[in-house]
């Protein structure tokens, strides 16, 4: 270790050299982890389970405009229509789509009245095939039945009397035990009791970057309404298939109405996520080339630092230090400098972080991460010092005796 | 001197290309990235009516609920109630005023060979147009009188008069919309307002709307209202018990001219809300908003979070290239120490020395801002391609762009030139002369 004295007296000698690269490696320290960490948050947020069968359902927007029409029959219909064709597993006419970004939301709470504590709740207003058409998991009690289902006119206030709710928003309402939130009634619109009478394993909310995207409410109600959506579920891999065909025959069977927007669940989520995909790769993209930078920044001083002590190496050699011991000698520099570096990175990478916590609501940093971050950085150096110092190894001795 | 100077740079260049060429990749990627992310955040602030921003203002009345603060106090809500907007419309105090909301239906051309057609719709006062300088292809707007007549009049967007009418000039004709008859007023051009300024409630870029229609037709129930709808107090059921209850949904724009109208406006939604406060209404204190343009898309935050930590990142990275050039440049003009040595012995001043020196890191610097500026044109593309719908026109590099990119460039290289060539210009030439 009497080498490492050596080389820091050697390095106050060039302390700027060795202070920009020192720099450098503190800021790609600190930008790295901190974008890392950001993709990690996204692709937890995009691994979320949104409790459909995402892979077997699309969905069609139904837009009547017909006079005197009969929306009542006209759903009944299709309906029919949708159950009864080959390879449809179910059908439901649904207010809102699952992480479509556009739906409903509405308030519940424990006890009656103004002023007391509600949480919110995406409604989903769907029929007591909704399970089925969705693919959702019942985990306590029980479905709606056929007679629950009321007609709901366009603009109307009250509620029926019984929901079901996911495991979500039961443990929302009911802290201690969500199983307990089984029969309870609660209330909406402040004073509107309802039932809670099952309970969804997951289903998530429309909008993906609320934080209560996974509490929803499944209502029986059936719209009377001039714009919904029906969403369908097909046997597997008969999806595609049976879009053009489903489009083909609603569009014929009825001209006083409009039916488009045709989307898969699939779609639905790849949209939802487009701007977190995005970002996720243009951060993949800067952590890459930022180390890229870096790492040449390091190969190039190293290489100059080599050009200009030639002679002294050439010197060392001649005085029998080993080749092993030249290249040690500025892998243990760049090791030095490293350290510095990232000591100062961590400080950094932690810093950025409390800024992006404090003005993005990011969370805080973990720890695992700076580690990784110290460790990939020590790589780093090590790696692209490894070039310049076996060019500086494979220096000659007679270059001592030469004079430039 | 200066083609001399220019000269010296291009041989010292290629002599040391690979060195060269690493300080101005390092540049040009740094640029690169800089420029792409300054690029989105600058069209997503961009001001969508410069002229008039200053004489625009939304309206905003604390009309929530006294125990649970709307934005947890901070500000009040973004929209207003349907009794508010209508109360200010009837009051007349602005020099124009306008009450609108989004709506949608279904357009039935009269040609039966077309399709039916679902659009989006502004419902809005006949001051809209004149308001946001909506450029009119055929006719003009509807009167006032329209509104209080609540007239069937409609304006048409270019893209549906090419599909109803076939770009004719459709003034005077009507059209079937939501199965009610509406006479077209005016056809506008295409208007496209970068941020939606207008109306932000659903999203900052939006499409703007396919028609207009008089927003007095949303309470006759001829029109389909849509867009964000938020209640703090349960209302009845039914059009009129809606209209009249505590939801948030309607919009508010006045254009005042002056500093002193607008202190007027203020004074009168003051005391208009302290009225209210009569009727039981408005139990949270005081604080009504008259924001204009810029202030309110800033208000409303219409630069995304994304965009405003991409560009805090790659300014982040373009220090870790220029940290870099630093370095390079450092090692590049020391290396030459014997020449240098050798020139201020024959008689060169250091200001000679210091200008030559500063134009090879200039040199360096344009090449970088020039591989910049493609990098960064690749970047918006890929921004673009990633980002789909949400991005379109967002990305796109102006002149002040360009001329930014090479001015960053240029100036960021200096910089980071000024203290290799100042430790450059300090050789001593004795020593460096002796040890030859």
């Amino acid at each position: 270790m009497l080498e490492t004295g050596l080389i820091i007296r050697a390095l106050m000698r060039n302390k700027i050299g060795a202070l920009l690269i020192a720099l450098q490696i503190a800021l790609t320290m600190t930008i790295i982890v901190n974008a890392i960490f950001m993709i990690q948050d996204r692709q937890t947020k995009m691994q979320r389970n949104s409790g459909i069968d995402e892979d077997n359902t699309f969905y069609l927007t139904n837009t009547i405009f017909g006079q005197d029409y009969n929306i009542q029959a006209a759903l009944h219909t299709d309906l029919d229509t949708l159950r009864k064709t080959p390879g449809v597993i179910d059908a439901i006419q649904i207010n809102a789509i699952p992480l479509s970004g556009g739906g409903w939301s509405s308030g519940v709470q424990t006890e009656m009245g103004e002023n007391k504590d509600a949480i919110g709740t995406a409604i989903y207003m769907v029929d007591d095939h909704a399970i089925n058409a969705m693919g959702l998991e019942l985990i306590a009690g029980e479905n709606f039945s056929a007679t629950d289902i009321q007609w709901r006119k366009s603009g109307q206030s009250t509620w029926p009397s019984k929901v079901i709710v996911t495991k979500a928003l039961a443990l929302s309402l009911y802290p201690d035990d969500w199983h307990t939130a089984l029969g309870k009634t609660i209330y909406i619109s402040q004073n509107q009791s309802i039932e809670i009478i099952g309970i969804l394993k997951a289903l998530q909310a429309p909008w993906n970057g609320w934080d209560g995207v996974e509490r929803s409410m499944l209502v029986p109600f059936q719209m009377e309404s001039k714009g919904s959506r029906l969403f369908i579920r097909t046997e597997p891999g008969k999806r595609d298939l049976l879009i053009p065909q489903i489009e083909k025959a609603l569009a014929e069977s009825d001209k006083g109405r409009i039916i488009r927007r045709l989307r898969t669940m699939e779609e639905t989520r790849e949209r939802s996520y487009q701007r977190h995909n995005a970002t996720n790769k243009i951060l993949t993209t800067v952590v890459i080339t930022l180390t890229i930078i870096t790492g040449f920044g390091i190969v190039g001083l190293a290489i100059f630092s080599i050009n200009r002590r030639t002679k002294q190496i050439g010197t060392r050699r001649a005085l029998g230090a080993t080749r092993g011991q030249i290249m040690r000698y500025f892998m243990m520099e760049n090791l030095l400098i490293s350290g510095v570096g990232i000591f100062i990175g961590c400080i950094g990478a932690v810093g950025l972080n409390m800024w992006l916590v404090k003005t993005f609501q990011l969370s805080p940093i973990n720890i695992e991460l700076i580690l990784f971050g110290i460790i990939a950085l020590f790589i780093v150096g090590q790696i692209a010092v490894l070039y310049p110092a076996r060019k500086a190894s494979l220096i000659s001795p007679a270059t001592a005796t030469r004079t430039v | 001197m200066f083609s001399y100077y220019l000269r010296l740079a291009w041989i010292s260049i290629l002599r040391h290309w690979g060195l060269s060429l690493l300080m101005i990749c390092a540049i040009g990627l740094g640029i690169g990235a800089t420029m792409t992310t300054i690029t989105v955040n600058y069209l997503m602030s961009a001001n969508p009516i410069p002229h008039k921003s200053e004489q625009l203002f939304y309206v905003q009345l604390d009309s929530w609920d006294v125990n649970e603060p709307y934005d947890d106090g901070l500000n009040p809500p973004v929209q207003l109630t349907y009794t508010d907007s209508t109360n200010l419309m009837k009051a007349n105090k602005a020099f124009r005023q306008n009450v609108q909301a989004q709506a949608y239906g279904v357009i039935e051309p009269a040609d039966k060979d077309l399709l039916p057609i679902s659009v989006t719709a502004r419902a809005n006062s006949a001051d809209f147009f004149a308001m946001f300088d909506v450029p009119f292809i055929f006719g003009t707007a509807w009167s006032e009188q329209a509104d209080i007549g609540k007239e069937q009049v409609i304006v048409l967007s270019k893209k549906i008069n090419d599909q109803v009418f076939g770009g004719e000039n459709s003034v005077g004709r009507t059209i079937k919309f939501d199965n009610n008859i509406f006479k077209v007023m005016g056809v506008i051009d295409l208007w496209q307002p970068k941020p939606l300024f207008y109306d932000i409630s659903t999203g900052a870029f939006n499409e703007s709307e396919d028609v207009f229609v008089p927003f007095s037709l949303i309470a006759e129930e001829k029109i389909r209202r849509s867009g964000n709808t938020n209640c703090w107090k349960p209302s009845g059921d039914g059009m009129a018990a809606f209209l009249a209850g505590e939801c948030v949904w309607t919009q508010f724009w006045v254009e005042l001219n002056s500093e002193q109208e607008k202190q007027d406006y203020m004074t009168f939604l003051n005391a208009y809300v302290e009225e209210q406060k009569q009727y039981g209404r408005f139990e949270r204190p005081l604080d009504n908003r008259l924001s204009n343009v810029m202030q309110w898309l800033e208000q409303q935050e219409v630069v995304a979070d994304d965009a405003r930590m991409m560009m805090a990142m790659s300014l982040m990275f373009l220090t870790v290239c220029l940290l870099n050039t630093i370095g390079l440049l450092l090692a590049k003009f020391l290396g030459k120490a014997p020449e240098i040595g050798l020139r201020q012995a024959l008689g060169a001043s250091k200001a000679t020395l210091f200008s030559q020196y500063i134009i090879e890191s200039a040199c360096i610097g344009l090449a970088g801002g020039l591989l910049g500026l493609g990098l960064s044109f690749l970047g918006l593309i890929g921004i673009e391609n990633l980002y789909g719908e949400y991005m379109q026109g967002l990305a796109t590099l102006d002149l002040t762009m360009m001329v930014l990119a090479i001015v960053l460039a240029l100036v960021c290289t200096v910089l980071a030139g000024l203290y290799p060539t100042w430790r450059a210009c300090n050789i001593s030439p004795a020593q460096q002369l002796k040890s030859q």
